[in-house]
């Protein structure tokens, strides 16, 4: 760290209270509660609580639609990340060459990012509508053929295109950012040694895009997780036959529409500890990363 | 106006010495300078009188009052660092002025102070400019200002030129003395430039991983430099060294190729003790091979336009001489050379440390 | 650099033509069919160029969903959220960079820790606390036996009660409750040089000054960065202000609004889908954050990769 610093004093508690106080409350306490919750029956805002040991994760994970849950949430986060970064990073490459309108492309690509989920899942609600979007073309050469609110594969597919809009923007904007900070000289020494554009992004940039590569990964997988909530809502609602059912949405219809909180509590405990070991490969990611540059 | 006591300060991190023991007192309205290639601690000592660090035995005291608690605001310096620090966001004016606006000096009062001390030092054009529209030189100008402005006490520069190019810093140089012998502050300056050191200081302080090596004006180190390290360190070209052993009876050095270099007076060394024999490039002369002292063979000749650098080699031991003579002779020519043991110095082969007897008292030059 | 790829070049601006239509086509046709009657909207084939309904079903949204006060609300909340992160970052990046003390790491990892779960993930038990933000010092207090000895002692009875559910404070304290903004200012003040914080020293400045006249002028555009991020954040959440309001006419957002404008069975009750005013107030919504983006692009994009989430 740094060598120069104040003299401890007074002020120090007083500028850490704040921040300590909310996250306290609104983060260690919560995350102590799903732990307890998780390990006792409880009634929904009040009544007594007993201790049921792993009872409640063995009723989860004896649950099939559990398992058809974490399947589909699997599935989901595999495929938008896949998309989404794909489509960036080719985007990210060729808005790279920096050639005339650059910055309207780079505009252009990055918008979607302030677009809420519940507003990319309404939106294509719309556009996947079997009576009113574009697909209903298709309905109207073999009526009935699609529709998401009848075949899960459809809903899932929606659910995915739709994850993978939003995600697009985010990682465009690292793996540009990642490509600017590539120094112009190793450009240059490239051009001179003979490589032209295209063999530069397959023997320069994208190696040396790697890094980026696999924090980018990590980072959308964990937001398929846990940013999923509004696209889905909105979009499909979890249906149909709980195809689309991601496992935040179960936690919420378990817990606030089932009254199940324990049973929602073990689902909590199960992906803190599936999200936070995604977290910990990230960090240790990250961790060396800042040791290299 | 302050003399500063160092006294017994040691300075530790963790289990890591930085400094140990150092003593040393700087006189009222002195201009102190302390030398040192970097990592020696000399830095530190500057910080441990700013007081931005800590000091972890003994005690330092400006003006007679033992500061070693006190906030550096409370210890009455200013400082200029090496990098300027200046505040990136603040007009030249806000930058000088802001240690009165902290000290809650009037508005009025300070824009006065602000312009005159911004003259004094050739930027009254610069007030309104944020410190990035500025060259290197009018930086620098802006931190003296920022210090002088506070009438200090006491003066620290922490090697203040040594972002400028060769020109500037000769300027700057001057600008500096210039200033200290108009307002008389007590300054200590730290840098690891020898020339600066030389031209700027009343005295010099030579430190050497964390200790003080020595500690006199500059001539006083130049030409009786108290161990092997300072004669090392001062002079440039830097002092030749040659080994080897006292012969008593013979009252010579015999070096190790067989030599025998006759000293003028008693060195008070025991017989075979072994000897470090020190001359300085500019007092050694040519002579034809055979002719001088001891022979040596040239390895490269450089041009310093009014004096040639000769490289050579007496057996492995590399040994420099300043000469006028435009002679080139060829790389690997043998050439004889004779020493002026006026000025030659003698140090202990096993301490470092100079030996003082009455080979210093037939030199020719006056000590100071 | 001289390099002549006219192919190269042509092939470039086609694909990322491709991509930008990829990413245009269905925000167009929601804002195409935001532009006609329920009539066109549903009559196949679609429509692909705009009608001249917009402002028509702009206005029968805004008075289906009562847009105006949920408008104030959402930016209230926004504005919240990034009033307060930018200080309880600010204050608590500075404590942890400026001062030396003891516990200083324990500190900084127990709030490094908050990036890891998001609030999506814990939201069952975050909203229990909501019904009673004092409700975990309640519990400190009767399991330590405070509340009993205050009750035995001075005879009263110990009862924290404060109910957050359809609050603004219940809205936005816990989204910011994360340490995302801390980080950024901390990578910030670690770049601060030291000898400026030396100079600041010499002239006599203490702390809380330093911070209020160098560090501060010095984050503007940190503060420009964050408060960009933490707006798109803000004003997108969807399901913890679903959650935490039940009283929509007085407290709903804006973008949880949009939940109720989904024509299915429920809205419509089995009659033709009201997809235009659905796609209306879904472009309303999606505006702010927008605007923010494109306007603030570049310290959105700086604060975005900064904070690395």
């Amino acid at each position: 760290m740094r060598r120069a610093h104040f003299k401890f004093s007074w002020i120090v508690p007083l500028l850490l209270a704040p921040q300590l106080l909310v996250i306290f409350t609104f983060f260690y306490w919560p995350s102590a509660q799903a732990l307890y919750w998780a390990f006792t029956l409880e009634q929904p805002w009040g009544g007594g609580n007993t201790w049921v040991g792993l009872q409640n994760f063995r009723k989860v994970l004896s649950d099939p639609y559990y398992w058809g849950s974490v399947r589909v949430s699997v599935i989901y986060a595999l495929a938008t990340t896949v998309l989404a970064m794909g489509m960036a990073l080719t985007l990210a490459l060729f808005v790279d060459r920096q050639l005339a309108g650059y910055r309207a492309w780079r505009v252009g690509i990055i918008w979607p990012y302030a677009v809420a989920a519940p507003a990319v899942g309404l939106a294509f609600n719309f556009v996947f509508n079997p009576g009113a979007g574009i697909f209903s073309v298709i309905n109207t050469l073999s009526p009935g053929w699609w529709d998401l609110s009848k075949y899960p594969w459809q809903a899932v597919t929606a659910i995915v295109i739709a994850g993978a809009w939003k995600q697009v923007a985010y990682s465009f904007i690292f793996f540009l950012a990642a490509l600017q900070s590539i120094p112009r000289s190793l450009t240059e020494a490239a051009a001179m040694d003979g490589a032209r554009p295209l063999r530069r992004m397959i023997d320069l940039q994208l190696p040396l895009l790697t890094p980026t590569f696999f924090f980018l990964l990590v980072i959308n997988i964990t937001d398929s997780f846990t940013d999923s909530f509004g696209i889905v809502d909105t979009l499909t609602g979890g249906g149909p036959f709980r195809a689309t059912d991601l496992m935040v949405y179960k936690i919420y219809s378990d817990g606030f529409r089932g009254f199940d909180y324990s049973g929602a509590a073990a689902q909590s405990i199960i992906l803190m500890c599936l999200v936070m070991a995604l977290t910990f490969i990230q960090f240790r990611y990250v961790e060396r990363r800042v040791h290299y540059t | 106006m302050a003399e500063i006591a160092i006294r017994n300060v040691t300075k530790t991190y963790g289990k890591t010495t930085i400094m140990q023991g150092v003593n040393l007192t700087i006189h009222n309205g002195e201009f102190v300078v302390i030398l040192g290639p970097s990592g020696c601690g000399k830095s530190t000592l500057l910080r441990l009188i700013a007081g931005l660090e800590e000091i972890t035995a003994g005690e330092i005291a400006i003006a007679g009052q033992v500061v070693n608690d006190l906030e550096p605001r409370e210890r009455g310096c200013a400082m200029v660092f090496q990098n300027y620090a200046l505040y990136p966001h603040m007009t030249v004016a806000e930058n000088v002025g802001y240690a009165l606006k902290v000290a809650g000096v009037p508005k009025a009062e300070r824009m006065a102070r602000v312009a005159e001390t911004a003259k004094s030092v050739g930027l009254a054009d610069f007030l309104d400019r944020k410190p990035g529209q500025l060259s290197g030189g009018q930086r620098q100008r802006v931190a003296m200002a920022r210090a002088i402005i506070r009438e200090p006490k006491v003066f620290l520069f922490d090697e203040p030129l040594s972002n400028l190019d060769a020109k500037l810093r000769v300027q700057m140089r001057h600008e500096i003395r210039r200033i200290h012998n108009q307002i008389k502050a007590t300054s200590v300056f730290v840098t690891h430039d020898q020339h600066e050191g030389m031209t700027l200081a009343d005295r010099l302080v030579v430190m050497n991983k964390g200790t003080i090596e020595q500690v006199g004006t500059p001539a006083e180190i130049y030409d009786r430099p108290a161990s092997l390290y300072v004669a090392g360190f001062i002079g440039s070209p830097a002092m030749n060294f040659l080994p080897g052993q006292y012969s008593a009876a013979r009252r010579a050095v015999v070096l190790e190729g067989g030599a025998v270099i006759g000293l003028p007076g008693d060195p008070g060394a025991s017989d075979g003790q072994f000897v470090q024999l020190g001359i300085r490039p500019e007092h050694v002369a040519l002579r034809a091979p055979g002719h001088g002292m001891i022979d040596a063979r040239l390895e490269i000749v450089e041009d310093l336009g009014a004096s040639r650098l000769w490289n050579l080699r007496i057996e492995d031991i590399p040994f420099s001489l300043i000469t006028e003579a435009r002679a080139h002779p060829p790389v690997g020519a043998t050439t004889g050379l004779v020493l002026d043991l006026r000025h030659a110095h003698l140090f202990d082969g096993a301490t470092g440390k100079r030996m003082e007897t009455t080979l210093g008292a037939l030199r020719a030059v006056p000590a100071q | 650099m001289i390099e002549r790829t006219p192919i190269l070049n042509l092939a470039t601006h086609l694909i990322l033509a491709v991509g930008l239509v990829l990413i245009l086509v269905p925000i167009w046709l929601a804002f195409v069919a935001a532009t006609h009657d329920l009539q066109a909207v549903n009559s196949a084939p679609v429509e692909f160029w705009p009608g001249d309904q917009l402002w028509p079903n702009l206005k029968e949204a805004w008075a289906l969903s009562d847009f105006g006060q949920k408008f104030v609300n959402s930016f209230i909340v926004a504005i919240g959220v990034v009033v307060g992160k930018i200080t309880l970052a600010c204050l608590t990046a500075f404590a942890l960079v400026f001062f030396q003390f003891r516990g200083r790491m324990v500190i900084f990892w127990a709030i490094f820790i908050t990036l890891m779960l998001p609030l999506e993930v814990r939201i069952v038990p975050t909203y229990a606390v909501a019904a009673n933000a004092l409700s975990p010092f309640q519990t400190i207090m009767d399991w330590t036996g405070i509340s009993w000895l205050l009750n035995s002692l001075a005879g009263i009875e110990v009862s924290l009660e404060w109910n957050l559910l359809n609050s603004y404070t219940g809205l936005i304290l816990p989204l910011v409750a994360t340490a995302t903004g801390t980080f950024l200012y901390r990578q910030f003040f670690l770049t601060i040089p030291d000898e400026l914080v030396e100079a600041a020293r010499m002239d006599g400045a203490g702390p809380l000054r330093f911070l209020w006249d160098i560090l501060i002028p010095l984050s503007k555009t940190n503060i420009a960065a964050l408060a960009t991020i933490m707006f798109v954040y803000a004003w997108n959440q969807y399901l913890w202000p679903l959650l935490v309001v039940t009283d929509r006419a007085n407290y709903g957002v804006v973008v949880v609004q949009l939940s109720d404008l989904v024509p299915d069975q429920l809205t419509t009750g089995g009659g033709t889908p009201t997809w235009h005013l659905a796609m209306a107030a879904t472009m309303v919504v999606m505006l702010p954050p927008i605007l923010i983006v494109i306007f603030m692009q570049r310290w959105f994009v700086r604060g975005l990769i900064n904070t690395d989430k």
